[in-house]
């Protein structure tokens, strides 16, 4: 146990309290650094308390692969490295072909992983896609599918995390936000309604909300706020053990293990992160329910008790930013996962500590730097 | 194309009717969506279909939603459709609902929401089993069908359980007992209440000839019962509880909790309207201002939405809200507004020592912890306790945690008990622990009727 509690100027101060800013805290804490979260709302309360709880692999952009891998590597241990209920269960995820065209492209990204040295992305045949979803449409002919992915409780996994982040030292503090960011000396002060926050280093990942500390500090991420859509319906007998969406349209599908089935994907309603709030459409998510009851036939006697939608971080290229600030010396970024940060904030909090910790990280952050979209609107601009 | 209304009510009470006269009167479209089949509400539930028998049971004030039910039904303008469950309102007034197995949406001018009150929660051990019900449910089927029981025990608190008695005496199927978590001669220390409430003094002599009725066909009734708790395994057999320090235990296979009403916060708390705790009658409010519009701009209440203040106020208040609205296009009666909301000024006299007398029961305030609160998820006072000291601050998080909410009652049954849990466990008022945030759909919906539906008004639409 190293760090003192209640530092008034931590090694590390992290803005926001998300899944990714408290596996961050975790992975610091654990390296021997004095951590404090600022939270404006409560933990987990947006994106990482709201999401599907996909822990999926499968169909990651080829950028996002090594971290997802790694990432998948602790999960699977993650009742042991953090002593908690986290909900995480194995379950493969399976995205259907739903004709030969599909399958074929299915089969094209596999082969391409493969040459990269990745082999966790299976071809599914016909009948094995039947093995594994008994209930799924005649018409499917395929899929592909990642065996030992998962799913896990969002809310849970990253209260798992912030719980155990604070028993090595890590201090949390909600209902507070960061409003001013400015240099100090080597340091960084942020000032916020009740105090001044003085810290070393500064890791930015408040999600929707980072686009305006980031350009505080002079540097242009275009992160916009969105709100994908799901509905959860009354429990159903057991049908579906995977976690499975449709390669041909947005769709993420599963049945919890209290039977009920939670639909997402793709849709999305209005995200308005000023207010903190979104809301839902329900008629953007008759497509959703469409493509569910087509994929799984008894979904049609299903009745929705519920959606909800919470505000995420989406970036021009639906890849995140990772990384180091491009202009200041102790600042650093992971935000903008578009939807699918969940299953990477374990690795993203891994990778994190260790190059804020020690200034390096093995892992290639290249393609998620903060400036890939300066340079492009330069070389846009250019052609004007 | 979606169909557009100057005024979408929401509930055919004595609210929403009245509001819907006065708006049509003014020359207004206004829709009225209500998930039963006939005007009424519950107060005056199947009025216009009973026959003279049922009527004289249920008594005068029953008697009286007659003539608005047929004003309801004869102004001309009033788009009246029965059997519609809203089941979400956007942003921009989009009001979605479900009838006949179909989904449609309305774009409104303005909505009044018009739902009245539900039973609060009695959450006492053995609540959940089969033969436990409320004592507005056993009223809606007297009401609704003549059903009756001829073992009922009346538990709880309200008036509502005086005057079901007094209606199933005059049914002649009386109940077993009444027992009361109201503390005897309570009455005493609320004398200055009582002057108080002077100004409406109908209220009170038709509590005492309630009481006098009961008491004459003598019925047993038990005061500041305590300790309730519901026996029996896979049904209700038995209801056992202390009074004046003796333990009772009565027989019964129908035992119907009460234990005052709540406004129904669904629609209000959906469109994330700010609410307030009333700490006289112990639930949240939707704040209003002086027109009864809501935080969220066009968006009105009338009714015990707002507030529990009765049937008569709801009339007066459908009327006002009714008379606003036209007001705003160019239909000014300042005069009648002005008599309304003097006349709902005096009949708001009585609640004070109302609420009083009848505060509801500590024990369901704050349930024991093995007692359930959450019936669809089964979760327990205790659980919810333990939940707000692993550090869940509010119904939002425990709702997290513990899935409470999250059943097919979407929060309605359990919201308040929940709230209040909470709150004596961090010993912060219930204003500062909040409520559950109301996720849409607010009643359950086939997953093939959201497929079919596209945000418009299919009917309309293909005109």
């Amino acid at each position: 146990m190293t760090g003192p509690t209640e530092s008034a100027s931590p090694d590390l101060l992290i803005i926001g309290g998300g899944i990714h800013g408290c596996a961050a805290a975790f992975f610091a804490a654990k390296r021997g650094m004095s951590v404090t979260v600022l939270e404006k709302d409560s933990v987990a309360r947006h994106a990482s308390g709201v999401n599907a709880g996909g822990v999926r692999r499968l169909g990651r952009d080829f950028a996002e692969v090594p971290i997802s891998v790694r990432s998948m590597e602790i999960w699977h241990e993650i009742g042991s490295l953090l002593d908690d209920e986290t909900g995480f269960q194995i379950a493969p995820q399976i995205k259907v072909a739903e004709n030969e065209a599909e399958l074929a492209k299915l089969s094209e990204r596999a082969e391409a992983l493969e040459m990269q040295g990745f082999r966790h992305e299976v071809l599914l045949d016909r009948a094995q896609l039947r093995e594994l979803l008994p209930a799924v449409a005649d018409h499917a002919v395929g899929g592909l599918a990642c065996l030992d992915d998962g799913f896990a409780q969002p809310f849970w996994a990253t209260t798992a995390f912030r719980r155990k982040a604070e028993k090595l030292g890590a201090r949390f503090i909600e209902h507070v936000a960061a409003e001013r960011i400015e240099q100090d000396g080597t340091g960084w002060l942020v000032t916020t309604a009740s105090g001044i926050i003085r810290a070393s280093k500064l890791l930015v990942c408040a999600g929707a909300w980072s686009g305006a500390l980031a350009a505080q500090l002079g540097e242009d991420a275009p992160v916009r706020g969105i709100a994908p859509l799901m509905i959860v319906t009354a429990r159903l007998p057991h049908f579906c053990d995977a976690v499975v969406g449709a390669a041909g349209r947005p769709l993420s599908f599963k049945q919890m293990p209290n039977g009920t089935v939670v639909i997402g994907g793709g849709r999305r309603g209005i995200a308005d992160p000023a207010r903190n709030r979104s809301e839902i459409l329900f008629s953007q998510l008759n497509l959703t329910a469409e493509t569910a009851i087509s994929l799984f036939p008894i979904m049609a006697e299903a009745t929705i008790i519920r959606s909800w939608s919470g505000i995420e971080g989406c970036m021009p290229d639906e890849i995140p930013v990772i990384g180091p600030s491009k202009r200041h010396e102790g600042i650093f970024y992971a935000f903008g996962f578009s939807a699918h940060g969940f299953q990477l904030g374990p690795a993203v909090g891994e990778t994190m500590s260790e190059l804020i910790a020690t200034g390096a990280t093995q892992t290639d952050l290249t393609a998620f730097a903060i400036d890939r979209f300066e340079n492009h609107r330069r070389s846009q601009g250019g052609q004007q | 194309m979606s169909e557009r209304s100057d005024i979408v009510i929401i509930g055919a009470g004595p609210a929403g009717m009245a509001c819907a006269i006065e708006a049509a009167g003014k020359g207004l479209s206004a829709v009225v969506l209500d998930e039963n089949p006939a005007p009424g509400g519950q107060i005056y539930r199947s009025v216009e279909s009973v026959g003279q028998k049922r009527l004289d049971i249920l008594g005068p004030d029953y008697a009286k939603g007659k003539a608005l039910v047929s004003a309801f039904r004869e102004t001309a303008g009033i788009d009246y459709r029965p059997c519609s469950t809203v089941w979400n309102i956007g942003s921009d007034r989009r009001v979605e609902f479900s009838q006949g197995g179909r989904s449609f949406g309305i774009l409104a001018g303005s909505v009044v929401v018009a739902t009245g009150a539900l039973e609060r929660p009695s959450p006492v051990p053995g609540w959940t089993l089969p033969g436990v019900t409320t004592v507005g449910a056993l009223q809606i089927l007297l009401k609704g069908s003549g059903v009756v029981y001829d073992d009922a025990v009346l538990v709880g608190a309200g008036p509502l359980l005086w005057l079901l008695a007094a209606q199933l005496v005059d049914a002649k199927t009386p109940p077993k007992a009444i027992v009361e978590t109201t503390p005897p001669r309570h009455v005493l220390g609320l004398l200055p209440q009582l002057f108080g409430s002077l100004a409406a003094p109908g209220y009170l002599r038709k509590g005492l000839s309630m009481m006098r009725k009961v008491r004459r066909a003598g019925i047993p009734h038990h005061s500041g019962a305590t300790n309730i708790r519901i026996e029996g395994d896979s049904q209700a057999t038995a209801v056992r509880f202390e009074s004046r320090g003796r333990s009772h235990h009565i027989a019964s296979s129908t035992i119907a909790l009460h234990q005052g009403v709540v406004p129904n916060q669904q629609i209000t708390r959906l469109l994330q309207c700010d609410h307030f705790w009333d700490d006289s009658q112990k639930c949240f409010r939707p704040l209003l201002d002086e027109r009864r519009q809501t935080s969220i701009q066009r968006v009105f209440v009338a009714g015990d939405g707002a507030g529990i203040e009765g049937a008569a106020s709801a009339e007066m208040q459908g009327r006002l809200v009714g008379l606003l609205i036209a007001a705003e296009a160019g239909h000014v009666e300042n005069e009648r507004i002005d008599s309304l909301q003097s006349q709902l000024k005096r009949e708001a006299s009585v609640r004070p020592f109302l609420e009083k007398l009848y505060a509801p029961s500590s024990e369901v305030l704050s349930p024991a912890d093995e007692t359930i609160v959450c019936r669809c998820e089964e979760v327990s006072a205790g659980a919810i306790r333990k939940a707000v000291d692993d550090g869940a601050p509010g119904p939002n998080q425990v709702k997290s945690f513990l899935r409470t909410g999250m059943g097919p009652c979407q929060g309605r049954v359990c919201g308040l008990a929940v709230a209040s849990v909470i709150s004596q466990r961090t010993g912060k008022p219930p204003e500062d622990v909040d409520y559950y945030r109301i996720r849409p759909p607010l009643k359950p919906l086939q997953l093939s009727e959201l497929a079919a539906y596209d945000g418009a008004s299919p009917d309309k639409a293909v005109g």
